[in-house]
């Protein structure tokens, strides 16, 4: 009878580490051999959720970095290597607006912001084609979403190993995303 | 001796900056910082006149000025005609008006005569133009262009003009999308549009007359200062010293818009204007091929050292004189040297644009402390001699007091407080640099005194040869920062700096101040909450104008510093305040409204200051400005009953 017991509460302590283990792995997964430029992984995103007529076919391509510790990691670094920060400072904005705030003029979802990226944006958002790759875009997209906690606690990144010019990433509020008072979007993402 | 832990908490509230500027005092006077001291000590005397209206300012009056009429006199003085027709009003940039209906026993009396919407909702920095009877006045991005007509009530605009610059634009200008005025020459009115176009326009018809492109926002190029006409060429300078840019000034034929000649701020001697006529008076400034030297290898095509402030004109020694920026990147461990010939004011001839002096104010710059603020030139008794000056409150913290004939330094002295240098060496020109304060890689320096927009910025100061008192509008603030490596990538920023601003010692971020140029001290001073971003005006009636970031716009009597009047209006004041005689005989006061430039745009531009690093670093000691203002764009006319 103890036995058992005792057997029960270890075979549920060890499930319980597998499926952690688990899904750790899916958080630090790593893709090699990424070489594509700018790839039209977005091509099926609209920026409006009002479609005349028939509604267009859903989205099927997803970003391979949401809920990705590395990616989100690699993203954080790739911001400043591309100078995005520049811009858009550590997500409080400058020459760029704020990509921590819940106002998004071009949509919150990764394939929005992939887009954002790789076509440039009319007032001063620099056009990224056939500069970084497509892994690299999803791995950028998953960051700028998570200044804003639109990412999962867990895998975004915690406290900064520079100066502390703001509460870091893993602990920014969720706030719903919002269309920016003068546009529409679609707000698609939501924290998991 | 300083809490080191006491600034991080500087960032969170203006309440908590209160608190920790007292361990930046004590750090300010420890490291031997000169000319602080006395500012705060006497920040803390409270307001000294009772009978003007409350101000929300502290005032100090610290002596009364003693200095005779007619003393100080402003090279090639014409009389006054009651117009305005380029931003420092002449081409000494005194921005001194003649006009005296306005004076000290009845600016009191000063209402609302009119008032005009610009419909753009950036920071207003232009000075409006008055020509004859028509006023001129350009927004920031898109800039339009606007003449309003004087000779009827409410001055109606009589046409717009509108250049349709790039919306791209707007990316790459460093620190808002403003611009700082227009000049008018020859019938036309000539200014510049943020995708780095200069434009003639027909001062009748508005109709435009040439336009010329003179750089690229793929470089980073913008262009944000207002143009000087001087003998037919329109002079122009770049913006973009956050951005890689490889800075220039630029003349233009008025007739035609053709290039006339270019002068690069770095590279070979033949880019720079540099020849057989350049007599620079200090050794560090001397030599062949400075501009690349002084750098690391090609370092220098990308190096900044834009001109984007104000430029002043003396016709009796046909010289120009204008300030160059900060060399980039801010990082500074990615450019040893002297960076020559970022942060230096030159003297050219405006004719060829042969350079005759130049003097780096701060050769390798650690602070991002550009050289472009205005000259003002002056004819001044200095023991025993008049000498041919030009006078620059600088961003480093010194009032710098030069001989314009040959460069010279005669006098250097702090305005406000200064840690990041010593004191200037007045026999090898240098400033003394504290290594305290210099920014390595891998550390974190703070309390660096001024911060990054230096003891003044842009914002230019007034001079009156009635009182020989330079007033300067200015900011107090100091910041911690963090050197990371910057990338190069064109048409994206070149910065490699994290910081962080906060108010310096006293706790309070703007002052206004009265200088004695010849006795080298402050006569009186005011402080503000927020930095004083707008230009200073001052009037043969004694009054002098400036306005506050919470939307205030001040007259005080130009002897004692008090408030004599003050009008509350719909959004902060960044502009300059202008003064003419209208058709109907009477002096009006102009002045655009509309909060926005580096310090503003954590309005205009919405920036978030939970990042406090965000708008280089000024979001942090701004954040509670979105509560004291709100957008605007609005010019206001005031005039007595
Ligand atoms: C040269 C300055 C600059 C650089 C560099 C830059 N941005 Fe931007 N970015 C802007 C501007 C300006 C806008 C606003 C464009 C508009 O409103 O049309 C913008 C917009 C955006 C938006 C859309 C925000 C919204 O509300 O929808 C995202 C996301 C973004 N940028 C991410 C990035 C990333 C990621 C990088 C680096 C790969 C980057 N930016 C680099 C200037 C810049």
């Amino acid at each position: 009878m103890r036995t058992r017991t005792y057997l029960r509460r270890w075979g549920r302590v060890a499930a319980i580490c597998a499926l952690g283990l688990a899904l750790a792995c899916e958080r630090e997964k790593r893709r090699f051999n990424d070489a594509s430029p700018s790839a039209p992984a977005y091509a099926a995103v609209t920026l409006d959720t009002l479609q005349p007529g028939v509604p267009s076919p859903e989205l099927t391509v997803k970003s391979p970095s949401e809920g990705n510790a590395y990616d989100i990691a690699q993203g954080k670094q790739l911001f400043e290597q591309w100078n995005c920060s520049g811009c858009h400072s550590h997500g409080g904005g400058g020459m760029g607006p704020p990509l921590m705030d819940n106002e998004w003029i071009y949509g919150s979802s990764p394939e929005n912001i992939v887009a954002t990226i790789v076509e440039g944006r009319p007032n001063g958002m620099p056009s990224f084609r056939n500069r970084i790759t497509a892994n690299q875009l999803w791995q950028l997209a998953a960051y700028v979403r998570s200044m804003s906690g639109l990412e999962a606690k867990a895998p975004s990144p915690g406290r900064n190993d520079e100066m502390q010019y703001k509460v870091d990433e893993q602990r920014t509020p969720f706030r719903t995303p919002r269309a920016s008072a003068s546009k529409t979007l679609p707000a698609k993402s939501e924290r998991p | 001796m300083i809490d080191r832990r006491g600034t991080r908490h500087i960032s969170p509230t203006h309440v908590a900056a209160r608190a920790a500027v007292t361990f930046l005092t004590l750090a300010a006077v420890g490291t031997g910082c000169t000319g602080g001291s006395e500012q705060t000590a006497n920040a803390k005397t409270p307001p000294t006149s009772t009978a003007s209206p409350g101000t929300g300012a502290g005032h100090t009056l610290v002596a009364r000025n003693g200095i005779a009429a007619g003393q100080i006199t402003i090279p090639g003085a014409e009389p006054e005609d009651g117009q305005w027709i380029r931003p420092a009003k002449d081409y000494a940039s005194t921005r001194f008006s003649g006009l005296d209906q306005i004076t000290t026993a009845n600016a009191s009396q000063l209402k609302l005569a009119w008032s005009f919407s610009t419909g753009v909702l950036r920071g207003q920095e232009a000075a409006p133009l008055v020509v004859g009877s028509t006023m001129y006045i350009v927004t920031p991005y898109p800039n339009i262009l606007y003449a309003l007509d004087l000779s009827k009530p409410g001055g109606p605009a009589k046409w717009k003009y509108e250049p349709q610059p790039l919306a791209a634009a707007q990316g790459v200008a460093c620190c808002d999308v403003v611009n700082r005025g227009a000049a008018f020459a020859d019938g036309k009115i000539f200014y510049n549009t943020l995708d780095n176009q200069t434009i003639a326009v027909d001062a009748t018809t508005g109709k435009e007359v040439w336009r010329t492109q003179l750089g690229d926002i793929n470089h980073g190029e913008t262009i944000t200062m207002a143009p000087l006409v001087v003998k037919g060429k329109v002079l122009v300078g770049n913006s973009g010293g956050e951005l890689g840019i490889r800075g220039w000034l630029t003349a233009l034929d008025a007739k035609t818009g053709k290039v006339a000649w270019r002068a690069y701020h770095a590279g070979p001697d033949s880019l720079v204007r540099i020849g057989p006529r350049f007599k620079p008076f200090y050794k560090t400034d001397q030599g062949k091929d400075l501009g690349v030297t002084t750098w690391p290898p090609d370092k220098w095509k990308q190096g900044g050292a834009g001109a984007w402030g104000w430029i002043s004109y003396d016709a009796a020694l046909n010289l120009i004189y204008y300030g160059t920026a900060n060399p980039g990147p801010w990082n500074p461990e990615q450019r040893p040297g002297d960076n020559k010939w970022s942060s230096t004011t030159f003297a050219r001839d405006p004719d060829t644009g042969e350079a005759i002096w130049a003097y780096q104010v701060t050769p390798h710059d650690l602070h991002d402390y550009d050289g472009i603020n205005e000259s003002i030139l002056l004819d001044l008794p200095w023991k025993g001699q008049t000498r041919r000056v030009l006078v620059r409150p600088e961003r480093d913290g010194y009032v710098y007091v030069q001989d314009r004939t040959t460069g010279e330094v005669l006098a250097a002295d702090t305005f406000g407080v200064v840690n990041s240098t010593l004191g200037v060496n007045l026999q090898t020109g240098r400033p003394a640099v504290n290594q305290e304060k210099e920014p390595q890689m891998g550390k974190v320096v703070r309390e660096i005194c001024p911060a990054s927009p230096g003891t003044k910025d842009w914002q230019p100061s007034a001079f009156s040869p009635r009182t020989g008192l330079l007033y300067i509008p200015h900011q107090n603030l100091c910041m911690d920062v963090e050197p990371v490596e910057a990338n190069y990538i064109a048409g994206t920023p070149y910065v490699g700096m994290n910081v962080k601003m906060y108010a310096g010692p006293g706790g309070h971020r703007g002052v206004f101040d009265a200088w004695d140029p010849i006795a080298r001290k402050k006569v009186w001073s005011v402080t503000e909450d927020f930095p004083v971003w707008s230009g200073a005006l001052v009037t043969a009636g004694d009054v002098v104008f400036y306005g506050t970031m919470d939307g205030w716009f001040k007259a005080l009597d130009a002897r004692s510093g008090a408030i004599l009047w003050r009008a509350k209006l719909g959004s902060g004041i960044i502009g300059q305040p202008v003064t003419y005689r209208a058709p109907d005989g009477k002096q009006y006061v102009a002045i655009l409204a509309g909060v926005g430039g580096w310090p503003g745009a954590i309005v205009s531009a919405g920036i978030d200051a939970r990042d406090s690093s965000a708008g280089l670093g000024i979001a942090n000691a701004m954040r509670d400005l979105p509560n004291a203002t709100t957008k605007g764009g609005t010019l206001y006319v005031f005039g007595l009953p």
